[in-house]
């Protein structure tokens, strides 16, 4: 039973959630995606009269069910399935952060970087805010995030999801090799 | 009943169905407590996105450096199987646990799959997070993630608010 504990390899991880999609289909005609959840939450909280949000988002509640599930598992996962110590990465990803005195790597997301803390400095703030910002406005205009396109619609041979998926690494090809230096340098 | 139903709510069906995201319209009427098989469901991804850090910040900066083989395998594996299991559900024709027939809607290409995907590429390598991880990360303890999702929420809002405006 150790393994539970250790990092899984891509090949438990990815096989398991490609099984995902027909688990969803197969107990409720569901499609795999994640980014309708925060349309749905818009549309129960803040519609304000805007035409991608006036819908009876009760119709879709099954997927805010699915996102607290993902939420739940972290939490699982985090607290009573590992024992993990530092993560370790790449030694050139380890150098370059350490240049940029990111340093945290206790758990999965870097606390130099994404802690209260943080929030207040420039950097931090850019990270936490602006990132999430981009996520919310770029999946819901590219029509769904990794799962909707990268998972759902390749795994229905839909070629506009092909090409969200080949923007989707464009994107953050860009920013992780040319801006987020300059970003982490602030 | 249940035809006079789905007529009356076709404008409404319409509106869920944009970008063919949450489509699957299910004309069975369950009790609210069915939905915990989902929350169940998005138990199982949660530890997996847990498990094989594919929350970690420092994976997805690997991923984008070419530094790590991790995360092509991870999506790479997941569609392989996706592709197959989808396959395998249309030439048996399976039906759900309910008996209904599964059903597939196709995806219509504009040009904010091109627009929005980059944009989304950015905010996943600032994050290191698509969606599903925002919520694992705050699952696992991330609590400042909470404000990586609200900002999330306000860009999905934002996006709402301009959809009219944006070149699609």
């Amino acid at each position: 039973m150790n393994w539970i504990f250790e990092p899984w390899p891509w090949y438990v991880a990815g096989p398991l959630i490609g099984l995902l999609v027909p688990l969803l289909l197969l107990i409720g005609n569901k499609t795999f995606g994640i980014s309708s959840s925060l349309r749905h939450i818009c549309a129960a909280c803040i519609p304000a009269n805007i035409p991608l949000f006036k819908y009876d988002w009760k119709k879709e509640v099954w997927n805010l069910f699915f996102v607290a599930g993902i939420a739940t598992g972290g939490c699982v996962a985090a607290y009573l399935l590992t024992n993990q110590g530092p993560v370790d990465m790449h030694p050139k990803l380890a150098e370059e952060l350490a240049s940029y005195n990111v340093n945290g790597r206790a758990g999965l997301v870097p606390s130099d970087l994404f802690s209260f803390n943080s929030l207040l400095s420039l950097r931090g703030f850019l990270l936490i805010v602006g990132g999430g910002f981009f996520v919310g406005f770029g999946t819901r205009y590219a029509g769904g995030c990794t799962s909707g396109h990268s998972i759902s619609g390749l795994s229905n041979l839909q070629w506009p999801s092909l090409i969200a998926t080949i923007c989707f690494m464009l994107g953050g090809l860009i920013m992780a090799n040319y801006i987020l230096p300059l970003l982490l340098a602030l | 009943m249940k035809n006079e139903e789905t007529t009356t709510n076709t404008a409404d069906y319409q509106q869920r169905t944009l970008d063919s995201m949450c489509i699957n319209e299910s004309q069975l009427k369950h009790p609210w407590w069915h939905n915990f098989k989902y929350l169940l469901a998005g138990s199982l991804l949660g530890i997996i996105f847990y498990k094989a850090e594919i929350i970690s910040w420092f994976r997805i900066q690997e991923m984008f450096r070419f530094q790590s083989f991790h995360m092509y395998g991870v999506i790479g594996s997941a569609v392989i199987v996706g592709i197959i299991s989808v396959q395998v559900i249309k030439r048996t024709g399976v039906k759900t646990i309910y008996g209904e027939d599964i059903e597939f809607h196709p995806k219509s290409f504009n040009k904010g799959q091109i627009f929005g995907g980059v944009l989304f590429g950015c905010g996943w390598a600032m994050t290191g997070a698509c969606p599903g991880p925002l919520f694992a990360q705050i699952g696992s303890g991330a609590m400042v993630v909470i404000i990586s999702l609200l900002s999330a929420i306000a860009g999905t809002w934002v996006y709402g608010l301009l959809r009219d405006k944006l070149p699609h």
